[in-house]
């Protein structure tokens, strides 16, 4: 198993060096093109949650296997005001921003495991893997 | 420092600027393709840094500080060579003032000297800045260029990350660009950006909506493959949307719709 190191998400930036870093692991992973895709849209949904909704947060990446499989791990930590209606924030349409509320509800459905944690004045963290196929 | 070693220092002027006049040619020598009075000036031009900067005002030093600093960077000779002729300076000038003065008085020349490097340093980094904050404008004012290519069609090519300030560019120039080249179809192509997120799928949205508003019609194209299925996977609607793969059936679709299309010349 290989760690990379995680990105900071502190400016806009931020979020594009995450999904770089995400789509070049992915490659060498050899995710095709479409999964690629997949990939760096849902770390730039992450990364920009962590953008507008905390002040400081950081996207780790990782190769997993589990029995045959090989996959990548994809994990938003923040410590910001956490999520108070995890059910809420994950329908389709529910945004405190103005948003289209598409992004965490899309990265569950980008994605093949979608894990979310959150602890309210305490942060959130989000656990993703995405499989191989 | 005591005036006395500045006096002193000004007495030995000439000294020190042969001996530190080789150190510096040399260092700016490395420089391929730097004629020998460009050389010559800029030589100089850091010897009265030095020496100017002894006897005269703190905010004089900075301006000129500055000043010498743009030069460099237009003639993108690195800082680092002078800052080693500086510390080549401190050296001569040093054991010259070793066999005159007390400790105390040669550490407050040393002090002088360390604070004008780092003030040298200052203004090298002021002036990157400054150069990346003009790259930043021109990089902006080419951002989201509106192009007229036929009467009353126009496209304006993505290419690139958009963030909330390019967002905002993108929407000010299409509105501005449309009432100016009197556009009725505008073709946005996509095919450059490379992640198509529901930040910037809302913002295609309120931009269509937008140019829907001023009485114009927007296409967005340059969908490739891969972003059309991550599109669907965050469950966002774009069938309300005007859409085309590529920009050659936009622009065919936008032909038709001010009832126009390109045929070959019938040869007779
Ligand atoms: N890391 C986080 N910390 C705290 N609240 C969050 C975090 N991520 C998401 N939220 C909350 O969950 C809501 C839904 O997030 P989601 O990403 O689905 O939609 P959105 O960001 O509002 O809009 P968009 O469709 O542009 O992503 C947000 O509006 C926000 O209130
Ligand atoms: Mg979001």
């Amino acid at each position: 198993m290989r760690t990379q190191p995680s990105v900071e998400v502190g400016t806009e930036w931020g979020i594009v060096s995450a999904r770089q870093a995400g789509r070049e692991l992915a490659k060498e992973v050899g995710f095709n093109n479409v999964d690629q895709a997949r990939i760096a849209t849902a770390i730039s949904e992450l990364a920009r949650n962590i953008y507008l909704y905390t002040e400081n947060g950081v996207i780790e990446l990782e190769v997993v296997e589990k029995d045959a499989l090989k996959g990548m791990k994809i994990i938003a930590r923040d410590d910001g005001p956490g999520i108070e209606n995890i059910r809420d924030v994950m329908e389709d349409g529910y945004s405190s921003s103005g948003g289209l509320g598409a992004g965490l509800p899309g990265v569950k459905r980008l994605l093949d495991e979608f894990d979310i944690e959150s602890e309210l004045g305490n942060g959130t963290v989000i656990s993703t893997i995405k499989w191989l196929r | 420092m005591h005036s006395s070693v500045i006096d002193y220092i000004h007495q030995r002027k000439t000294h020190y600027i042969t001996k530190w006049k080789e150190d510096l040619t040399q260092l700016v020598f490395q420089q391929e393709g730097l004629s020998d009075d460009l050389t010559e000036d800029i030589t100089n031009e850091m010897i009265d840094l030095v020496f100017d900067g002894l006897f005269s005002e703190e905010h004089e030093q900075e301006e000129r500080l500055r000043r010498f600093a743009d030069r460099l960077s237009h003639y993108g000779l690195p800082l680092s060579d002078y800052i080693r002729g500086l510390q080549s300076m401190r050296q001569t000038v040093k054991s010259d003032l070793d066999a005159q003065y007390s400790e105390g008085q040669v550490a407050a020349f040393e002090a002088w000297l360390d604070e004008l490097i780092s003030k040298l340093v200052d203004a090298g980094a002021k002036t990157q800045e400054r150069v990346i904050d003009l790259q930043n404008v021109a990089l902006k004012e080419m951002s989201a260029p509106l192009i007229p290519v036929f009467d009353r069609i126009s496209v304006m090519p993505l290419i690139g990350t958009i963030d909330t300030k390019r967002a905002q560019q993108i929407m000010e120039n299409l509105l501005e660009g449309i009432i100016e080249f009197r556009t009725q179809v505008v073709l946005i192509d996509i095919t450059g950006v490379p992640v198509v997120d529901t930040m910037v799928a809302q913002h295609i949205i309120k931009v269509s909506k937008a140019v829907g508003l001023v009485g114009s019609k927007c296409i967005i194209v340059g969908i490739r493959p891969e972003i059309a299925q991550t599109i669907v996977n965050l469950g966002i609607d774009l069938s309300k949307f005007s859409t085309t793969s590529n920009l050659k059936e936009g622009v065919e679709t936008a032909l038709a719709i001010t009832q126009r299309e390109i045929t070959p010349l019938s040869t007779s």
